[in-house]
């Protein structure tokens, strides 16, 4: 594929750390996060968005890990904001103080997602565990004070799916503009904790209806967005848009990839922003050739007449129970690998509600799993 | 809201931003995580919704600088259906 047929890096995601105060089980930070020792600096986060507005890059995530835990932060909004980026803070909320928010308001900040998530080891308190509450509450309130859009996150999954309702009675009431209701994606932790956090159909059904119960009611107020679970759809998703289509997204330490777990993938070397230009990185490396529109497929995604909508849905996902990047993904029908897909659907079928029990305990993200998990 | 009239003021809904996108050729409405590419006459309309302006002072405005006539009714119609997407409110 040629550099002129490439289209501009529109979203670049800027993870700034690996450092979170939380532990969430279905992290999609890479297992071995702890390995990471070297943040890129300012400097090179500054020279990152520069380089990125050049390419024709709009939209700004910050992420992490917490953004939040970086003490350069606003440094950074200032400078995407100067850049003509529509910047987005993806956090927690944990450490967004008031004096806080108002540096980053002055700074230019557009936008603040507030992800819920299992902050705590009690899973099974996590609608009711208060300080979780009280922390998004008042957080929920500093980001209304400040003008901002809110867009509330919370990744679903076996064991709070039961709670959708709730979950979104509360979004409403803190006065959320959107709700994503994130079904787990199975990669990284989440792919360590699979068998605990794969729904049931039947529970996905009534997700759903509440989902459209409650829509009909809050009608524009408040807009719902339920992400279905490929495992359960048997269709594969058009991951990140497409594979160096839009999404480019950079590593606490540099590394830039074309999708949020790309790195995992064997044979393939993902090019650093300390060594290479953004330019260079998004048209010319492999890392971001190499899965690039359809040239790289097989059958039966070859000569499949969903290869354009789909683009053989997702290479880690292919990768990580095909053992073959360039398989079609196994969530796919036509996968030949699908039978992976059903039976570990089948698994979470065959267990009562309720909690899984499995040989392993919940691997919760945090340094000492990590360590433990990817020794160096 | 106010039902739309030809005295309303829009102006940019919060949350959006509007801008001249030089790599894309063309103005953008930008809000969390999307891009909406404009057309051309969307972008002329977009760009004069400053909450100052009435209705009435964009199509005559547009008129004059397109030497057009009749565009009362297109405006509306976009400024309606842009309200529905909540790119543009009024008081």
């Amino acid at each position: 594929m040629t550099a002129h047929t490439v289209g501009p890096p529109l979203w670049l995601l800027a993870e700034l750390t690996y450092r979170c105060p939380l532990h969430c089980v279905f992290c999609y930070n890479p297992v071995d996060f702890a390995q990471t020792q070297n943040e890129l600096g300012t400097d090179d986060w500054l020279r990152v968005l520069r380089e990125g507005r050049e390419l024709g890059a709009v939209q700004c995530g910050l992420s992490g890990g917490e953004p939040l835990q970086r003490d350069d932060l606003e440094i950074i909004v200032a400078e995407a904001q100067r850049l003509g980026y529509y910047t987005n803070l993806l956090t927690s909320g944990v450490g967004l103080t008031e004096e806080r928010a108002a540096a980053l308001k002055s700074a230019g900040l557009d936008h603040v997602q507030l992800s819920f998530q299992d902050s705590t080891r009690e899973m099974n308190d996590f609608l009711s565990h208060t300080k979780t509450f009280e922390l998004k509450n008042r957080v929920a309130a500093i980001i209304k004070s400040q003008g901002w859009p809110m867009v509330m996150n919370v990744v679903i999954h076996r064991m709070n799916i039961d709670h959708v309702d709730r979950i979104i009675e509360m979004a409403a009431e803190m006065g959320a503009e959107y709700l994503e209701l994130a079904n787990t994606q199975y990669y990284s932790w989440a792919y360590l904790n699979r068998d605990q956090l794969l729904p049931t159909r039947e529970q996905l059904r009534r997700a759903e209806a509440s989902t459209a119960q409650w829509r009909e009611r809050l009608g524009d107020r408040m807009r719902i967005f339920f992400v279905a679970p490929d495992y359960h759809d048997g269709r594969p998703k058009k991951c990140v848009n497409g594979w160096g289509s839009m999404f480019l997204n950079v590593t606490p330490d540099g590394t830039a990839l074309p999708c949020h777990t790309a790195k995992m993938l064997p044979g393939l070397a993902f090019p650093n922003v300390r060594e290479h230009s953004l330019r260079e990185i998004w048209f010319d490396s492999e890392g971001f050739n190499r899965y690039r529109g359809t040239g790289w497929m097989k059958e039966p995604c070859v000569s499949c007449d969903q290869r354009e909508v789909d683009l053989g849905g997702c290479r880690c996902q292919a990768y990580m129970l095909a053992q073959d990047p360039a398989a079609a993904d196994p969530v796919c029908s036509k996968s030949p690998q699908h039978h992976l897909v059903v039976a570990a659907v089948a698994r979470a079928e065959a267990q009562a509600p309720g909690p899984v029990r499995t040989e392993h305990p919940l691997l919760f993200r945090d340094p000492a799993n990590s360590r433990r998990l990817a020794p160096i | 809201m106010t039902p739309l009239a030809t005295t309303s003021q829009p102006r940019v809904g919060p949350g959006f931003r509007l801008q001249w996108e030089a790599a894309q050729d063309c103005h953008v409405l930008l809000y969390p995580e999307g891009m909406v590419k404009l057309n051309g006459s969307a972008g002329q309309i977009m760009q004069r919704c400053d909450g100052e302006r009435s209705v009435a002072a964009i199509v005559a405005e547009l008129e004059q600088v397109f030497s057009a006539q009749g565009l009362e009714a297109d405006v509306l119609a976009f400024v309606r259906l842009a309200a529905d997407k909540r790119w543009l409110v009024w008081a």
